[in-house]
């Protein structure tokens, strides 16, 4: 049977820098408050009341720039970082009342491979299979298989010291996925990974949600968002920006496509003409000479667009157009790109 | 609990003992093999020590040596596993409450530490010669000292191996453990410090007193040494101190 995730407002507040590993590379701003005594005193929100529904047997995304909260949020639905307040639970369970039950239905990627590097590639498999009291001929026989699955069944028995980024990476998926959990977590699973290995993570990853099982996915990669998740929840700041599916979240940026100029100067008129255009749906001015289009066409515009600022003596120094996609989505509720 | 688990946590630190066996055996034996040779020949060959000196001796290094071998078997890979790799990470996502990770490391180091003991016994009564007087009519106390003392290396182990990181393990050898050993009544009986009554009682503190000296009420009870029931009930009060400590912090580290 396939197992739902849920938080509920969770929050959490660091008051000491995480270690790296688990909180991700990429941390929010830290901000200073001071303490009764004056002394700065180191604060992060990383999460600010994020609830989210991944229904059972769902593939759902967690999608947002660097230090967006998605690791701090796969950390407390792993039993790894205490919230500070907020409830979560995996299927019935609450992840921090009942942990081991909690442990026992979860598989977990971290973003940076963890693994136990004083045992072999098949060792890490087999203990990893015996932590889950798998009985032991079943776990030679699936390390086996995950081993070759994962092409890895050459260096099998060698310490993974030395393995490359990939493929430590890629026998920390086998090792989340030896003890079979009905969900799985991947946070940035694709991160470093070269555009092979990435197509056969996600056949992977397709593979075992058809198989009925609930995972969450944590990336920075709209396209990843895009060709594998059923429903994308947009995070930033540790709050949920917007939540669907891929189809549904990039139809609801008006127009679709975004056309980013870079003008001197910019007149208020400039705004107003470009608004007034066919297909336009909305000109928003972003820096000093810089302003975004949201409209329903891409390249066709760009003659209009041309004789206006000509009317209006602006000049156009640049002019980007992208399409329809989860990125510009990004880029209308925060004014920032993913990528910033 | 979930005795499965913890059986192949075991299992996993065995086997990586094993395999790192010979190394681990030359790290056990060396410094107190130099030791007896230096202050239980040398010294006592040439006449600047009496003969009576080496079984004074022997007990106080099985004491070092089970202490050292707990608590590096211990304390050493928690601080490589709680660094920047996390690589610890896929024992506390095990089906068991974290708290048994740790005690599951505290187990295996104290079999660590009655096995350097088992080793170092043998092989420095060889090297120390003729001359050693060691009584084993007290069974009793032999096990429980060396339980409790196995039990304090590991212990002591949990807690510094989750307090200190990976740049500061040098300190921890010549702030924390050098001076645990020298005031450790370890190469002298706590009886030879009446001259300095100021350290005699301030060294009551350090809790390898209570494991050489135990040893020694253990293995020669003929010479000078703290009460048994001073010894039992120090070092089982420390024991489970560093025990309550140790998992303390490792609770600490392991949840962000």
């Amino acid at each position: 049977m396939a197992i739902g995730v849920r938080t509920e407002e969770l929050r959490k507040i660091y008051t000491a820098p995480p270690p790296a590993a688990s909180a991700g590379r990429g941390m929010a701003v830290p901000f200073r408050s001071r303490r009764r005594d004056g002394a700065p005193k180191f604060e992060v929100l990383a999460l600010d009341g994020l609830s989210l529904d991944v229904r059972p047997g769902e593939l759902f995304g967690l999608l947002g720039p660097n230090g967006a909260g998605k690791s701090t949020t796969v950390g407390v639905l792993t039993t790894r970082i205490r919230p500070t307040a907020g409830r979560a639970w995996i299927g019935e369970h609450d992840v921090w009342r009942t942990g081991v039950a909690v442990k026992r239905l979860i598989g977990v990627v971290p973003q940076r491979p963890n693994l136990d590097f004083s045992l072999t590639a098949r060792e890490i498999l087999l203990f990893h299979g015996a932590y889950f009291g798998i009985p032991a001929s079943v776990r030679t026989a699936r390390a086996g298989e995950l081993l070759e699955r994962f092409q890895l069944a050459d260096r099998a028995d060698q310490l993974p010291l030395g393995f490359s980024g990939g493929m430590q990476q890629r026998l920390s998926i086998a090792r989340a996925m030896m003890h079979d959990p009905h969900v799985l977590f991947l946070d940035e699973p694709s991160a470093g990974l070269d555009p092979q290995t990435r197509l056969l993570l996600w056949e992977i990853v397709r593979e075992y949600h058809r198989r009925g099982r609930t995972i969450l996915l944590t990336t920075h990669n709209m396209e990843e968002a895009d060709a594998l998740c059923e429903r994308v929840a947009i995070v930033d700041h540790g709050k949920l920006i917007a939540l669907g599916s891929p189809g549904d979240l990039k139809r609801s940026v008006p127009g679709g496509f975004v056309i980013r100029l870079q003008v001197q100067p910019r007149p208020p008129a400039l705004l107003r003409q470009l608004e007034r255009l066919t297909g336009v749906t909305e000109a928003r001015p972003v820096g000093e000479n810089i302003l975004d289009l949201y409209a329903d066409r891409g390249g066709a515009l760009i003659p209009e667009v041309i004789n206006i600022a000509l009317l209006e003596r602006v000049a156009i120094h640049d002019v980007h157009i992208s399409e329809p996609s989860l990125e510009n989505l990004f880029l209308h509720h925060t004014g920032r790109s993913l990528r910033d | 609990m979930n005795g499965k688990t913890f059986l192949a946590l075991l299992a996993r630190d065995a086997h990586v003992a094993r395999r790192n066996f010979l190394p681990l055996l030359l790290q056990t034996l060396l410094q107190p093999m130099l030791l007896v040779f230096v202050l239980g020949r040398v010294l006592t060959g040439s006449g600047m020590m009496p003969a009576a000196y080496k079984s004074m001796l022997l007990p106080g290094i099985i004491a070092l040596s089970m202490l050292l071998a707990g608590i590096q078997a211990v304390a050493m890979p928690l601080i490589a596993e709680f660094q920047f790799t996390r690589e610890i990470e896929d024992r506390l996502l095990a089906p068991i409450e974290i708290e048994w990770v740790a005690v599951e490391k505290v187990l295996s180091g104290m079999i660590q530490a009655l096995l350097a003991g088992l080793v170092v016994l043998p092989a420095a009564w060889l090297l120390l010669g003729k001359g050693v007087a060691l009584q084993f009519d007290h069974p009793f106390t032999f096990l429980g000292v060396t339980l409790l003392v196995a039990l304090l290396s590991s212990a002591v182990g949990l807690t510094l191996g989750c307090s200190i990181g990976q740049t500061q393990i040098g300190l921890m050898f010549s702030l924390v453990l050098a001076p645990m050993i020298f005031f450790g009544c370890t190469y002298y009986p706590w009886s030879a410090l009446a001259s300095f009554p100021i350290l005699k009682r301030a060294v009551l503190a350090n809790p390898v007193v209570y494991a050489s000296e135990g040893l020694r009420a253990a293995l020669v009870p003929r010479l000078p040494h703290l009460p048994e029931v001073a010894i039992f009930a120090a070092l089982a009060a420390f024991d489970l101190f560093f025990l309550l400590f140790g998992l303390h912090r490792f609770r600490r580290k392991s949840v962000t």
